[in-house]
């Protein structure tokens, strides 16, 4: 029966891939002086599963890679081998290692890299003290090749009495030797006991067998292997028949001078040989494999989602519910009366209910725990504060907290950067830190939980925290702003600064934090994901950043708003505020472009009829919509506010093409379409105007300075 | 036909077994780990054969073993352990909780196929 086995690979890879995540997380948690016992389990048990599947599976280079690791990890479990930092780290790289080996694998390549060699010479060198090649393997080959005869022999087999309690079947067994052995003769001797001790659940029974064989002794007596312990058995070859080789022969007398202890070590050699032949026949059988798979791999990439039974329930549930929904109103439409109408009326509120819930659960099974994004970061906060020589500790709450697939992905990167930000820039270094006064290990908190339907992530360290001085003097430098300005603003908005593009407060570029990728990049990720992020900090006492994103891409809580005959959406999150549009307090200035006082601050105006280029209302009653893009504040003018809900997105570009200043379309209660407003891309479209607007605002900030200054 | 339940936590391994039994026309249930199994075997019965991992979360195979020949419906029922060759304390071990025999892995279906035919 041939089976392909290639089947199998994407169940494997994706399962090694959770047991290394499991080992690694285990590896973290590892106390080097404590080594607690359920952890090295969980450790083992991970590469045991790894090691069976990929020498199943026939990935050789990762099945010889695990047996090493897998060896010390039994020597480590049985408390044969004392652990130290130092070998957690070695289990940490070759958790890498495998990773790495595994998306090769996957790629559809062969397996092994560099540090597949290196980690190697390394287990050897931590198992050297051990070197046991099983001896005699050879010797046992070389026996099994000596040219076979058929010959006569007799075999004795006197189980234990308890031997059929392990659901052994002696019938069984002589069926299995007739494939090896002629069974020439068969003579059963009974040991029956008084009937007052007979127990029918044993067996008084022994036996002696004459066969006629071709095979080894160890081959033949391969289908007594699993009783070898619970059973006497004896092989004598009959000599005189037919010349029987001489090893057999001394075999044959060792055996039955020394009764069942022989035999049961034999019978171990009997495993090693099997498993090595096992072994062969893999490796002969991966190129198949292999060739297999290579076409495969490329349609194999595309991602895969667990979820939980529960889940899957739920919605089949809520699909029994539409079904009878549907049914209901089926029948009531095929002969519909007037006095009906309460009941259609009850069965579509029921409908749009079970709609709402089927929605609900749909959602439900793109969200996953944030755990899964959470789970590189004690590994990452470990390494790097090694790496940098400093003590820092991560906290992690909220892991179950449910987002997004799309959005997790997304914001991975991101939180990676601050986290690396939060060690390297934020936590100080041991020493300073007791300078301070402050514990040696610094802390790093990662915090996610659900608020107002909005996803909020927090990253905290206690470390030194921003220095407003700094801050100011590095944007002067780099002409950000100017003296006057800065001494304008307050700590909030210096703390922005480091949101700018190109500014990086880390005196010297490190490997860790300067990669290019500034905090100007971690914010347009967030807001490309309709989220926001702000900072607090307090020198000397720490950072904290906060990130808020929607749950979910799919859905946004829009503001609708007519523009004469026309609905657009505004994200609700971009809305700061909303006022009566009033012409005295516009200034009009060169360029065609209007700003608006707005108590103390200028804002630019963006009229939507215009960018648009549609009908509109009298002016007299519209209202503007003052929302905020890239850090400044825009006033777009519109007609009217209608409702606020959530509205469920639909790409404009995959429907129709993209259009600047749109982001996408819905479709409302009435089935009209309505466009979402696209607020950085308006502000584009509103273009050189704005720009004026801005120059303008800029003056007459400075305006208000000198006056102040005056007054002052 | 036989009816055989299938313990084993790694999940490309059980799909592997479970797909080679069930090609060979047996009837297979399938397990995540000794807990599961044992309340499969509690619950089902009729079970020809058992199939179980060693090294699993929850409840090991040992000990599942140990725990399956309490039940009287198990009580002369093959339960073969997938070891791995340097697994040969453990083969004892599971021989004193009461198992048949063992396959070695890594084993391929044909393998598989052969074992399970020494018991059925």
């Amino acid at each position: 029966m041939s089976i392909d086995l290639s089947q199998f690979h994407q169940v494997f890879f994706e399962e090694s891939i959770e047991g290394l995540d499991i080992m690694e997380s285990a590896l973290m948690e590892l106390d080097v002086a404590e080594v607690d016992h359920e952890i090295i389990n969980s450790i083992f048990r991970a590469a045991h599963s790894i090691k069976g599947g990929s020498a199943t599976f026939g990935f050789k280079s990762v099945s010889d890679f695990t047996h090493d690791l897998e060896t010390i990890l039994d020597q480590v479990r049985d408390g044969r081998r004392n652990i130290s930092k130092n070998d957690i780290d070695i289990f940490l790289q070759s958790v890498d290692c495998m990773r790495e080996m595994i998306s090769l694998l996957q790629a559809g390549e062969d397996g092994s890299t560099e540090s597949t060699v290196e980690l190697q010479k390394q287990f050897a060198r931590m198992l050297e003290n051990e070197q046991s090649e099983v001896p005699g393997q050879n010797a046992e080959e070389q026996t099994q090749q000596a040219e076979a005869q058929d010959c006569l022999a007799t075999i004795k087999f006197v189980p234990n009495k308890e031997i059929l309690q392990t659901g052994n079947d002696v019938v069984r067994m002589f069926l299995e030797l007739q494939e090896f052995a002629e069974i020439v003769d068969i003579k059963c001797n009974t040991a029956l006991p008084a009937f007052s001790e007979f127990n029918p659940e044993e067996c008084f029974l022994s036996w002696e067998l004459v066969v006629r064989s071709d095979r080894k002794e160890n081959e033949i007596l391969s289908c007594f292997e699993w009783v070898s312990d619970d059973a006497l058995i004896e092989y004598v070859p009959q000599t005189s028949t037919t010349g029987a080789s001489p090893s057999d022969a001394i075999a044959a007398q060792g055996l039955s001078s020394e009764g069942s202890t022989t035999e049961s070590l034999s019978s171990n050699s009997v495993d090693v040989a099997q498993a090595k032949t096992l072994a062969e026949k893999e490796k002969q059988e991966k190129p198949k494999a292999r060739a297999a798979t290579g076409n495969k791999t490329t349609a194999s990439e595309s991602g895969s989602i667990r979820v939980g039974i529960d889940k899957i329930d739920n919605l089949i549930n809520m699909v029994g519910e539409l079904v009878i929904t549907q049914s209901m109103l089926g029948q009531l439409g095929t002969d519909f009366e007037v006095n009906q109408l309460p009941k259609l009326v009850e069965g579509l509120g029921q409908l749009e209910q079970n709609t709402r819930e089927l929605q609900e659960s749909v959602m439900r099974i793109r969200m996953l725990p944030i755990s899964f994004t959470f789970s590189r970061f004690p590994r990452m906060v470990r390494d790097l504060s090694q790496k940098l020589g400093k003590n820092a500790h991560l906290e992690m709450h909220g892991e179950q907290t449910e987002l997004d697939k799309t959005v997790m992905e997304k914001i991975g990167d991101p939180l990676v950067h601050l986290v690396r930000n939060a060690v390297d820039h934020g936590i100080e270094m041991p020493a300073d830190r007791l300078a301070q006064g402050k514990n040696e290990t610094g802390t790093v908190t990662l915090n996610a939980y659900h608020q107002s339907g909005n996803v909020v992530i927090e990253i905290a360290d206690d470390g030194k925290g921003l220095d407003r001085d700094m801050l100011v003097s590095k944007a002067v430098d780099k002409g950000v702003i100017n003296q006057n300005e800065a001494d304008l603003l307050s700590d909030e908005q210096v703390f922005d600064l480091i949101f700018h593009p190109g500014f990086s407060t880390a005196k010297e570029i490190s490997d860790v934090s300067g990669r290019g990728v500034g905090m100007d990049v971690v914010k347009k990720n967030i807001q490309a994901l309709n989220g926001a992020v702000e900072l607090k900090s307090e020198k000397g006492a720490g950072s904290t950043i906060t990130i808020r994103l929607p749950l979910t891409l799919a859905i946004l809580d829009g503001q609708l708003v007519r523009v004469g005959g026309n609905i657009y959406i505004f994200p609700l999150v971009s809305i700061v505020e909303s006022m009566q549009y009033k012409e005295g307090q516009v200034n009009e200035i060169a360029g065609g472009c209007n700003v608006f006082r707005l108590r103390d601050d200028y804002v630019p105006i963006v009229e939507l009829h215009r960018a648009f280029g549609v009908h509109c209302d009298e002016q007299e009653n519209a209202l503007m919509v003052v929302v905020e893009s890239d850090g400044e504040k825009v006033g777009i003018v519109v007609d009217e506010l209608l409702a606020q809900q959530q509205v469920v997105i639909k790409s404009l570009e995959q429907n129709y093409r993209r259009v600047d200043g749109v982001s996408g379309a819905t479709i409302l209660g009435d089935g009209t379409v309505a466009l979402i407003l696209d607020i950085p891309g308006i502000v584009k479209l509103a273009g050189e105007n704005f720009k004026a607007g801005q120059a303008f605002i800029a003056s007459r900030k400075q305006n208000d300075l000198h006056q102040q200054q005056a007054v002052g | 036909m036989a009816k055989i339940l299938a313990v084993d936590d790694s999940a490309s391994m059980r799909q592997m077994v479970s797909f080679t039994l069930k090609g060979a026309g047996h009837d297979v249930t399938e397990a995540a780990d000794g807990v599961e199994a044992l309340s499969v075997a509690k619950t089902q019965g009729g079970f020809d054969l058992v199939i179980s991992d060693i090294n699993m979360p929850n409840m090991d195979g040992i000990t599942l073993i140990k725990e399956l020949r309490q039940l009287a419906s198990f009580k002369f029922t093959p339960i073969l352990m997938l070891t791995t060759e340097s697994g040969a304390e453990k083969k004892g071990e599971g021989k004193a909780a009461g198992a048949t025999g063992w396959i070695v892995k890594p084993f391929n279906p044909d393998q598989l196929l052969a074992t399970v035919g020494k018991v059925l």
